[in-house]
């Protein structure tokens, strides 16, 4: 859907020429679509960014928005459409800005008039849907870009591992534990094992309001991990709930050691690490 | 063919794998190793492999090798340092390093080296508190 | 690994020796840094490229290993190809059970190399030998 060497030719002849009327109109219609939520000079700045871009790729000929030679115009396309995703606008709000520049090439296209006038118009407006379409989905990247870094931020939010005790640290577990979760959970607590030089690890599922297969799996897996790294867990507030579903899934808790309470856990932990300086290390195999 | 040092550290025998050891290398160390048991009568032995990026089935094999080995010639194997992501991914992968024991550094190994060792030393030394009360 | 790989290019390595299989481990893990895989991700591909190669040397007497990057346009990846022609596999079910050997390894080589990587792909025959394809995408 390239626009050929002559039409791409009169193309840029059209906006070039009367490139201050063309960007001040562009302006008006665009203001008018975002309500104010964009000072004037700015949107004047980007639409003479873009603008200049147009220009500048249909003067070197053949316009295809695919094209080695229409870098620098996808490049303003995704610039404007990054900073407006991130700024909060609506996807529409944001293509509207594109496709202002229909409604300034019809007037300028009258104008002119000619026998190619109709013709043109038709191949200028492909171009432009062209450009409406990459912005648009350039704005969904950023977006979705967005969402992902949002979701990480809260996953490193919602799971913190506490030191407890000289040489225990404990992790309490609050809401849904999705396999993502509790990956990000289990590489956490082995960090801090090694981070603390900690022997013990607590895992607290109080605020866990269920239990699949896969999570049960996860913190299987935590915790023989931590043996192999020569540290173990206890788990604790297992809800009877949940301790229903773990028996009725069949998953074995083997020699874990589960405490009701994270204050018994605790207590079972200093026990061990109590005998520990009064007799001896307790040998720790796997 | 590169070489794991082995070093003397009172009765232990420390050895820190520092290089991504090719499969010969690693039966080397075996085998370096039962010697130095034996040549030193150490009891201990730590085998520290934090700067390990991956442990496979071969390396693996190779701690359990050591451990067993090291316990027939009476000396108490401890292997430390494991990152967490080599921990994460020996258990997915279903290596268990079944029989050998692990700290999570060479201080936490030395002591419950001391404290294995102290078990045997207890009767022994039975008029000498001081030699099994610090650990 | 100190030389720049140029990553647009699959990198391959012959698997003919001990030293080959530490090279292919070395290979794999500056693709998978290259690519950005999380450090756990990356330790979880190159051991199991160290037991893939391995199996290349020990069963398929040899071959070669085939280290390229992939992205599908959301995600970029590794995808390792694994290449011998020795005697095939006979068994290709028995082959990927845990514990099961034939060459006095733990078993764990093929069936747990597959839990660690997101595809995991074989053809293997007694004329042409063992094929694995195995790719890991970064999240």
């Amino acid at each position: 859907m390239a626009l050929s060497t002559e039409e791409s030719g009169r193309l840029a002849a059209l906006l070039g020429e009367q490139d201050e009327r063309v960007t001040t109109r562009w302006t008006e219609i665009v203001t008018s679509s975002l309500r104010g939520r964009l000072s004037q000079a700015e949107l004047r700045r980007q639409v003479q960014d873009l603008h200049r871009a147009i220009v500048t790729t249909s003067e070197q000929g053949v316009i295809d928005l695919s094209a080695d030679s229409a870098a620098e115009l996808r490049a303003a396309l995704s610039e404007l459409s990054r900073g407006r995703a991130r700024q909060g606008f609506s996807a529409t709000e944001t293509t509207i800005s594109i496709f202002a520049l229909k409604d300034v090439l019809a007037e300028l296209v009258q104008e002119a008039g000619g026998p190619n006038a109709l013709h043109d118009y038709v191949a200028f407006s492909k171009l432009v849907d062209e450009m409406g379409l990459f912005t648009f989905e350039s704005f969904v990247r950023t977006r979705e870009s967005l969402i992902a870094d949002q979701a990480e931020q809260l996953l490193e939010l919602s799971t913190p591992v506490v030191k407890l005790w000289e040489g225990v640290v404990a992790v309490p577990l609050v809401g849904t534990l999705d396999s993502a979760r509790a990956q990000v959970v289990m590489e956490r607590l082995l960090q801090t094992l090694v981070d603390t030089s900690s022997p013990y690890a607590i895992i607290d599922i109080t605020g866990v309001p269920a239990v699949d297969t896969q999570v049960a799996q996860h913190i299987l897996k935590t915790v023989v991990a931590a043996r192999l790294m020569g540290a173990d867990c206890i788990i604790s507030g297992i809800r009877p709930q949940i301790a229903q579903t773990i028996v009725a899934l069949g998953i074995e808790f083997g020699d874990i050691a589960t405490k009701a309470s994270l204050a018994d856990a605790l207590r079972h932990v200093l026990r061990l690490t109590g005998v520990e300086t009064a007799r001896r290390q307790p040998r720790r195999g796997i | 063919m590169e070489r794991v040092p082995i070093l003397k550290i009172g009765d232990i025998l420390l050895v820190s794998i520092q290089l991504d050891m090719s499969d010969q290398t690693a039966v080397q160390l075996q085998e370096d190793l039962a010697e130095r048991i034996v040549d030193t009568g150490c009891h201990g032995v730590i085998i520290d492999i934090t700067a390990l990026d991956i442990v496979d089935s071969f390396v693996g094999r190779m701690l359990s090798t050591i451990a067993s080995i090291s316990k027939v010639l009476d000396a108490e194997t401890v292997v430390v340092g494991m990152r967490p992501a080599v921990a994460i991914t020996l258990v997915e992968l279903g290596l268990s390093l079944n029989g050998i024991r692990t700290a999570l550094n060479v201080e936490r190994g030395m002591e419950l080296i001391a404290a294995a060792h102290a078990d045997e030393l207890e009767f022994q030394l039975d008029d000498d508190p001081d030699e099994t009360a610090t650990t | 690994m100190t030389a720049d790989i140029d990553l647009g290019q699959p990198q391959a390595q012959a698997v003919q020796s001990d030293e080959d299989v530490v090279r292919v481990r070395q290979l794999v893990r500056a693709v998978a840094v290259a690519v950005k895989l999380s450090l756990v991700d990356q330790t979880k591909v190159v051991t199991a490229a160290s037991e893939l190669a391995r199996n290349t040397l020990v069963y398929g007497g040899g071959g070669s290993v085939e280290v390229a990057t992939v992205d599908n346009g959301r995600r970029k990846g590794v995808r390792i190809v694994f290449s011998d022609s020795g005697p095939g596999i006979a068994d290709l079910d028995l082959a990927l059970t845990d514990g099961y050997t034939t060459g006095g390894g733990l078993g764990l080589g093929l069936s747990g190399s597959r839990r660690l990587v997101d595809e995991f792909d074989i053809e293997t025959s007694t004329e042409t030998g063992t094929r694995i394809t195995v790719t890991k995408w970064s999240r």
